[in-house]
Parts: structure tokens; sequence; C-alpha cells
């Protein structure tokens, strides 16, 4: 039993955060009010080899693991929770793909560039009648000669519209249900892909969020991602891991929600004194702190056992759930302890109680991960 | 060109100091590269990358300064060298003293530093080394151009620029405004653990510890007094002008 990072993790740790908050966070609430991408942010972090992190040099990543990927999800996510899910999906679900399922070819060609933060990776799986449920897929690719023709659309997509290749899924054999499904490295630049509506949502605005609509768009043949009717099996993979960087991601927003009412706390004065010093407030403060700690742990446990080899389907759903769930309760005390306050713009816990309910629904809803977790413990 | 940069690993200036029976508590505490030190990396690297040669970093200090080595390497330092020999820690005297024996173990063109450290802030190191090693100095530099073995510095005066030629060997110590210090990268931090880091004790460098004890000794160490909330002064302006001066005669007795 060891809880210390290596000087390794431990250096990256402090490079994120610094860089989270020189680079990022002065314009969080910018972003939040405009809905600017944060381009320039991930140009440098592709510099710095964040784009990347979990993957080998040869394919343009770090060579890092995925404990220190995680610490980087939740330093950037401290800073800006737009940046932090549109960082988080960029690599657990726009570059992971490639890595998990691509041929060597299909690796150097779109992993690289995406690896090194040239351009935004995203994966497209959720359509109006299918999210968990892949059985409602109704996007289809259809074989003709050597080209693969897709019709579909792809909803709630995060970074489409910045990206310049985008995965997703389709039926290829209506017969077999969800192993009738498989994976496609479509450019988004191929005739007939639109990108339809840019998504207005509740929070996290400097993320993009957008629909996709295909109407015959044709893909050379080799652009299947993996076998054949393996689409629904890959993206449980994908989003076994994505589940541990949207814990990372909850643990980051509610520890920007916790010091900031750490802070106002302190400084807030009534009734003659320093509102810290009451005890209603030091217990809010106390389970706040309680836990974001319980919940790092478990997250960097999933990690640690996904560095490890070793199976964490269960453990990353645990992290997902209890990360998510204490940390909208963190957001929610966290304007609690403002006041008025909280509840303007002026004050970020604003930003955050409206940025953290996504880690709620995104990569699986809180009730999907009871039923994941369910079916690990045999309940089922 | 063969470069050596001295570093100091300091709290974080973001840090609270916390006095704990008389001594700073490192309890918890997150140790940053001296600021000062890290314009000198960085102009160091900066250097190698124009021109060529190798950049070493030196530290004195306890193993935990390794870690402020490996930021240096991790941005791209070359090799490091730390003297983690308790007998060799003391005050400016000593720890110039030891890095000067380590500097003279190699021949090095130049030699950066911060201009003082954040947490002593005696500003002494940089100049007594290079009067140990017997070559010029110039302090608090804002801009280094290198030439050959000529180099031109840029450094603040009294709100003017002095511009300073000198011949290599030297020691320029840098000042805020040097340069923006780069974040280490993944990869240079990946690669990090695997550069050169050696430490050193009294005997490695050939030195009686006893001969270079520290010339200084701390009696005691205290946080300044904490700050009283201000008096806001009301009334017409005549009351608060009379009573202004009342105040500063009786109660801070300054007039």
């Amino acid at each position: 039993m060891n809880f210390e990072l290596t000087q390794e993790q431990d250096m990256i740790r402090k490079m994120v955060r610094e860089f989270a908050e020189a680079e990022i966070a002065p314009k969080a609430a910018e972003r939040d009010r405009t809905g600017e991408f944060p381009q320039d942010v991930f140009h440098k972090m592709g510099e710095l080899g964040l784009m990347g992190i979990p993957f080998p040099e040869e394919y343009g990543g770090s060579g890092g693991d995925t404990v220190s990927y995680a610490i980087a999800v939740e330093e950037v996510s401290r800073a800006c929770g737009g940046t932090g899910l549109s960082y988080a999906a960029h690599i657990s679900l726009g570059c992971s793909p490639f890595y998990y399922f691509g041929t060597e070819e299909q690796k150097k060609k779109y992993l690289i560039p995406l690896a090194q933060g040239k351009s935004m990776g995203a994966f497209g799986l959720t359509e109006p009648n299918a999210g968990s449920d892949a059985g409602g897929t109704q996007t289809t690719a259809v074989e003709d000669g050597d080209e693969w023709v897709l019709n579909g659309t792809k909803i709630f997509i995060t970074n489409a519209a910045y990206a310049e290749v985008v995965v997703v899924t389709a039926v290829t054999d209506k017969s077999r249900g969800s192993r009738g499904i498989s994976s496609f490295i479509v450019p988004t630049s191929s005739p007939g892909f639109k990108i339809g509506t840019i998504y207005d949502k509740l929070g996290l605005n400097a993320s993009n969020t957008a629909e996709i609509i295909m109407e015959d768009v044709r893909i050379p043949k080799e652009n299947i991602l993996g076998k054949l009717n393996e689409g629904y099996k890959q993206f449980l993979i994908t989003l076994d891991g994505g589940r541990i960087s949207i814990a990372a991601m909850a643990v980051g927003i509610a520890r920007a929600a916790y010091e900031a009412s750490l802070q106002y706390a302190k400084e807030r004065r009534q009734f003659g004194q320093s509102i810290s010093k009451f005890q209603a407030i030091q217990f809010k403060l106390a389970d706040m702190a309680t836990h974001i700690e319980l919940a790092r742990n478990m997250t960097l446990k999933a990690a640690w056992l996904k560095d490890q080899g070793k199976p964490f389907k269960k453990e990353a759903a645990m992290a997902k759930l209890f990360a998510s769930e204490m940390a909208t309760r963190v957001c929610d005390q966290a304007v609690q302890i403002h006041g008025g306050y909280g509840y303007m713009k002026e004050y970020p816990v604003e930003r955050h109680y409206r940025d953290i309910k996504l880690c709620e629904i995104g990569e699986g809803t809180s009730e999907v991960q009871r039923l994941v977790i369910a079916r690990e413990i045999g309940a089922s | 060109m063969n470069i050596l940069v001295c570093l100091k690993q300091t709290f974080d200036t973001e840090e609270k100091i916390v006095i704990e029976n008389g001594e700073i508590s490192e309890d918890g505490v997150e140790f940053v590269i001296n600021p000062y030190d890290e314009y000198a990396v960085e102009e160091a690297i900066k250097i190698k990358e124009e021109q060529g040669g190798e950049v070493t970093v030196l530290s004195v200090g306890p193993s935990r300064a390794e870690s402020a080595l490996r930021t240096a390497l991790a941005m791209g330092a070359d090799k490091a060298i730390l003297v983690d020999d308790e007998s060799l820690f003391g005050d400016e005297y000593t720890i110039s003293k030891v890095l000067a024996a380590v500097a003279k173990r190699d021949s090095y063109d130049l030699i950066l530093g911060g201009y003082m450290a954040v947490d002593d802030g005696s500003a002494q190191v940089g100049p007594r080394l290079a009067e140990e090693l017997d070559i010029p100095h110039i302090s608090t530099i804002t801009g280094l151009e290198v030439n050959g073995d000529k180099v031109k510095v840029e450094k603040d005066v009294e709100g003017d620029t002095e511009i300073i030629e000198a011949s290599m060997p030297v020691l320029l110590t840098a000042q805020q405004g040097l340069n923006e210090p780069r974040y280490p990268s993944l990869p240079g931090i990946m690669k990090a653990k695997k550069k050169p880091l050696e430490r050193l004790t009294a005997g490695d460098i050939g030195i009686n510890p006893d001969e270079i004890k520290a010339k200084t000794e701390v009696l005691d160490q205290f946080l300044p007094p904490k700050k009283e909330a201000g008096k806001i002064l009301e009334g017409e302006l005549d009351d608060q002008v009379k009573e202004l001066v009342q105040l500063l005669r009786n109660e801070a007795k300054v007039i």
C-alpha cells in the first residue's frame, strides 16, 4: 500500500496546476459567458504533451499513465469545467478508440495528430433514440463497392465542431442487435457530413457540444475501426476508461467550489465574526473536504487498477457515481455558503453549480453507473 | 558551452509561514525552485537550445531538493548535482564555499543563478561564489546576449537600463524580467528521471566542514506582528484633521 504519487506524477500535478491557474482559470468566467472554445489553451496543452498523456510516444503521446491523466483532468477542470470536459472527451473518447482498436496504420494516421493536440478528438455515440441503450442506434453503414455509406444523426457530441475526424457507431447488421454495430472513422470534411445544432447548455459553456448529421457520407472501406460488428463492445470499453476522467473532472470542479467557499467563509463577516467560525458552516466545509478526498482516492484507485492491467470496470463506475454525486452536493453547498452572493454570476460557485450537473449524466448517468455496479457485484 | 546553474529549493511563495518552537514548519508545504533561480534555469536552457552546450544544475540542500533539480531537468537541463550532506549546510559563506568546490571540479563558461532566494533574501551567494572562483560577476540582469566568449547583459539601474559587456567565464544573477520560464513538458518530465543526478558529500568535494562553518547565527525567528484593523475617521474635514494629528501624536507616536 502506497498512497504517494511518484515523482513524475507529482511533477505533472504541479505543472498542470501552475499552467491551469495561469493560462486557463483567468478566462473561465468569460468563456462561460461567451461560449468561446479555448483553442489557444488546447494548442498550448498540445505543446506541453498534455493532449496525449496516456499514449506511448510512438503514437504522439507522452508515455504517461492513467493516474497522471486523471490528475491532469482534475487540475484543468478545477480551473475551468468546460475546458476540463473537452480535454477529458478528447483523450478518453476521441483518442482512446484509436489506441485500443485501431490498426497500426490507423494509429499512425489518426492517433498521432490527436495526441499531439493538432486537432480535437470526438466520439459519435449518442443518438436521439440511443444513449446507453445501444440497441436503439439508427445510424446505418452500408457497404457499397470499396466504400461504406453512412446515414444518421448523432447528438450531444463533445468537440464535434473542432474535430477533423470523428469515430461514429453505426448499425452494420440490424438482425444482430447490439452485436451488429460497428465503429467508423469519419473525416469531418467528407461530403454529406454536417455539424448541425451547437447546443445551448446549462453549463460547461467553454466545451463544444454539437449535433452531427450524416447524409450519404462515403468513407473508404479501411475506415472501419477494429473488427466488423464489434462497435458495442468497443464503446463499452471506451466508456469504462472515460468514467475515470469524468470522476476526475467532478473532483476538480468540486475542489474549485470548495476552495472558493473556504476562502469566502473566512472573509465573510456576520454577527461580528467570520462565518467560518460558525459550526453550521464548518460542518459544511468539513463534509466537502471529506467527500472530495474520498472521491479522489477512488478515482485514483480506478486509474491505478487500469495502469496495472487489472479489471477496473466496477471501480471506475463507483468513482464516477460517487464523485459526480458528491460534487453536485459540494457545489450546491458552496452556493449555500455564499448565500445571496453565491446566486450571482460575480462569484465562481454559480458557474460550478451549473457546470457540475453534467458529471452525473455524461458517459452514463448515475442510474446506469448503479446498473453497472449492480451487475459487477452479482446483484442482477 | 558549459553552463552551471545554481538553484535553491524554497517554499512556494503562496505558502503560509508557520513557526513552531522557533523553527519554520515544513509540514505539508509545497516547495518550488526559487523563482529567481528559475529565470536562471530558463536562460541557460535557452542559450543551450540556440547555441548548443550543456546545462548542469546544482543545489546544496536536503534530499527533498531533488524534486527542484528534477524539475530543472524536466525543463531541459542535462544533468544535476545535489550536495545533500548536512555537515555542509550553513549560511551564505558556507554555501558559496561548497558551490565553489563543486564548480571547480569542472570548468564552466557561464554560471547563472537567481540574484537572491525568496526565503532568506540575502542576495549574497552569487557574488560570493564569483569571488571564490575569481571570476567577474554581474548581478540582477534583465537581458542577456551571448556572442562567442562575450556576454552582453542588461540590468535595471534606478529606472534606467545599464548595458555591460564581459568575457567568459562570468557569473550572472537573474532579476525578474529576464525571461518567462517555461512549464516542463510531459515528455520532459518523463525524460527527467533518466537524466543523471549526482549526490555529493563533503568527502567527495574534498572539504572539511569544520573549516567552512557558518559565520552567522540565527538567534530568533518570529512572524511580523499581526496587522491591526485600520481606522476610518469620520465627521467634518476639520475635525478629521484634528483627530488625525492627535492620533499621530498620541497613539502612533510618530510626530
